[in-house]
């Protein structure tokens, strides 16, 4: 197990490496703006570009540049600046992870207290009009873009704009936990539902699809041949094997969250991770979207190694 | 009073291509410690009609109707809930596939302690010992330690004697056992059923087995009843059924049984065709249209179980005269080929290609496969 880990870790170094080659590759190759020159502001004098050129480093050869940076990261963790405005990469998106983290992890409660127990009513009560009301719902809510969502969920329930219930706060009202915490939940009820929509009629869909499997099994039939209620049927033995496979996509999808939910955070203005490198991209900030892409990548890759960890857990049958 | 009477007993199940006869009005008994062996292949409806009995078989798309007395209560008018007391307590029941058939994420013992505290008020810990007593008893090694292992850890043949050890933790009256040796190597196979008789005697269990392979319960069964197409075609005394079986489909699962004491040359005889679709039966006999013997009337009258003149118990489902079918038995045990035994014996029915000609004309739906009857 630990060897396995160790391997693992190892593979996930390499990883980052290629990432963050990829992510030099593609700024380097692709048309985008001179950062120089935005960073210069309006009507620049070619000498003040060439400064701000050599200043940033961007007058060397694009793999010096990419050797520097590696340099600089590898010895001295250190993530580089920001071309707009000097501020180091690791403390502007230290500064973000909160945000982002709160979304993610809020949204992820939220979908799975919706999820699970939509999918195993669905599944527990297949073909009634129950469950077909509840997969309609699904493949709607799968259906609609986030960012769709986001804006009608705003248009409707935000207490600056709703048109329907003006409930919710609305959009640009985050407040990190630590100022307020009432503040902090109340501004992200709507994020979080909206986040959450999608995810929800995913999982609730999966789940289904996994307990119906489950409940045509041979060792369900046993249980229900001991004697046992059909309740302990379906939960302890049904519902066991059926949530096992939701680990695996739940860690995945909680990873890619980590590093950056853009979409939700870019309708609510939630100065989280995603917004971050949105904002970023837009103005060729390279340090910057390098900095987002390592860590969502980072994210992913643990969630990955921490998903499997689990199943080892989870599934007897599993051995590293 | 015998411990489980089966009377008349349908499960026809609605689908959307029309009603699946899975059990079409079989009766049986088994008596305290007797061991009936239901006999046939697949989609028979030998599994559906056990499964019916432990009320596994409720469904919303299944019709069930007759009758199933167990110790004089009837079960099909029983609510789920009182079914579910005796499920696994006075009846229990162990499967053909044990790896699957045991939860993959619960050990062994949990498993079978599990089945213990479903139906006795035991603390954990009695019920543990329990189990652990169990394991011994059927066999398993350092049953202390196996307690603690899960299904993947064990061997085929291990696992279904955990199974066993499960099924026969509460003392059941009677045991079903669903094809127990069939996902088993053969090695394996004649330790299982060993395990299984002593149990039988040691507990004085009723057993009704189930099987596509004769040779399974030619050793262990009292009775046998043989099940085609959803009804039972012949029931007698085991040394009946290997000594004068009288229905040709029986003697089709005779001759495809291989003997050790036999040349190694002689062939096989497969039961040609293959089994009906159970939404579209055959007229007449079901057996008709794979039946070597068959005349132009027995597509049209469908022959009950009656009882064979003279003998003790032994009953067929049979449209042929009992002389004629003691005769084709006698050939056939002799070594002669079903066609020639027909030509000796039939000399006043048509061919079988007269007969599948008369057969096209009628217009009568020819014999499809289905997929086998959900078990």
């Amino acid at each position: 197990m630990v060897t396995y880990i160790i391997r693992r870790l190892l593979w996930a170094i390499l990883l980052l490496f290629v990432v963050s080659f990829i992510t030099f590759v593609m700024f380097i190759l692709l048309p985008s703006a001179d950062p120089a020159v935005l960073r210069a502001g309006r009507q620049p004098t070619p000498e003040l570009i060439a400064a701000i050129r050599e200043n940033l480093g961007l007058d060397k050869p694009w793999y010096v540049q990419y050797l520097i940076y590696m340099r600089d990261l590898v010895l001295h963790f250190d993530f580089g600046y920001s071309y707009q405005n000097n501020v180091a990469v690791k403390e502007t998106i230290f500064d973000r992870l909160p945000a982002t983290v709160s979304l993610a992890v809020g949204g992820a409660v939220v979908w799975l207290l919706i999820g699970i127990p939509i999918g195993i009513i669905s599944a527990i009560k297949r073909g009634t009009i129950l469950d077909r009301a509840a997969m309609g719902f699904a493949l709607l809510a799968i259906s609609a873009p986030v960012y769709w969502v986001g804006l009608v969920s705003i248009y409707l329930f935000s207490k600056d704009l709703g048109k329907l219930a003006p409930i919710f706060q609305g959009s640009g009202q985050y407040t990190p936990f630590t100022e307020d915490p009432i503040a902090w939940a109340s501004a992200l009820i709507l994020p979080w539902l909206v986040l959450a929509t999608a995810f929800a009629a995913i999982y609730a869909r999966f789940l289904r699809a996994n307990l119906l499997d489950v409940m045509g099994e041979d060792y369900i039939r046993t249980a229900r041949a001991k004697g046992l209620g059909e309740r302990r049927v379906v939960f302890k033995h049904g519902l066991r094997s059926a949530i096992t496979p939701i680990v695996t996509i739940f860690g995945l999808d909680l990873g890619i969250l980590i590093g950056g939910a853009i979409l939700t955070e870019t309708v609510f203005n939630i100065p989280g991770i995603g917004r971050l490198a949105f904002d970023a991209i837009q103005k060729s900030d390279l340090p910057i979207v390098q900095g987002t892409v390592l860590i969502a990548a980072f994210a992913v890759i643990m969630a990955n190694l921490i998903v499997d960890i689990l199943y080892a857990f989870l599934d007897p049958r599993v051995r590293y | 009073m015998a411990l489980l009477e089966i009377d008349n007993l349908s499960v026809h199940f609605e689908t959307d291509d029309g009603i699946v006869k899975a059990v079409d009005g079989i009766s049986y008994t088994v008596d305290r410690g007797q061991t009936l062996g239901i006999v046939g292949e697949s989609g028979s409806g030998k599994s559906v009609s056990s499964l019916t009995v432990m009320g596994l078989s409720r469904s919303r798309n299944a019709r069930i109707s007759g009758s199933i007395k167990f110790d004089g209560k009837e079960l099909l008018t029983s609510s789920d809930d009182e079914l579910r007391k005796i499920r696994g307590n006075d009846i229990a029941m162990i499967f053909q596939d044990p790896l699957s058939s045991l939860h993959p994420f619960y050990k062994v013992g949990a498993q079978i302690v599990e089945a213990v505290r479903t139906h006795r008020n035991v603390s954990k810990q009695q019920a543990y010992d329990r189990a652990i007593e169990m394991l011994g008893l059927v066999g398993i090694p350092e049953p202390r330690k196996r307690a603690e292992s899960y299904p993947h850890e064990f061997s085929g043949g291990m696992r279904q004697r955990a199974m066993i050890a499960m099924a026969l933790a509460n003392d059941p009256k009677l045991l079903i056992a669903d094809e127990p040796t069939t996902a088993l190597d053969v090695t394996v196979q004649a330790q299982i059923l060993e395990l299984i008789e002593r149990l039988q005697s040691e507990f004085d269990t009723a057993v009704v087995v189930i099987t596509h392979d004769l040779g399974v319960v030619a050793e262990m069964a009292d009775e046998i009843a043989v099940m085609y197409a959803g009804r039972i075609v012949e029931h007698a005394k085991t040394d009946t059924i290997f000594a004068g079986p009288e229905h040709p489909y029986t003697w089709g699962l005779l001759s495809s049984i291989p003997k050790l004491d036999s040349p190694r040359d002689e062939e096989l005889v497969p039961i040609a065709g293959r089994p009906p679709s159970l939404i579209n039966l055959p007229g007449g006999c079901s057996f008709h249209p794979r039946c070597p013997y068959v005349k132009p009337a027995h597509m049209k009258t469908d022959p009950t179980l009656e009882p064979v003149p003279g003998s003790d118990g032994h009953k067929v489902a049979c449209l042929l005269a009992h002389e004629t079918r003691q005769k084709l038995w006698r050939e056939l045990r002799e070594g002669t080929a079903p066609v020639e035994a027909r030509a000796d014996v039939m000399q006043d029915a048509p061919p079988p290609e007269a007969i599948e000609a008369l057969e096209e004309t009628e217009g009568r739906p020819a014999p499809t496969t289905v997929e086998e009857q959900p078990s």
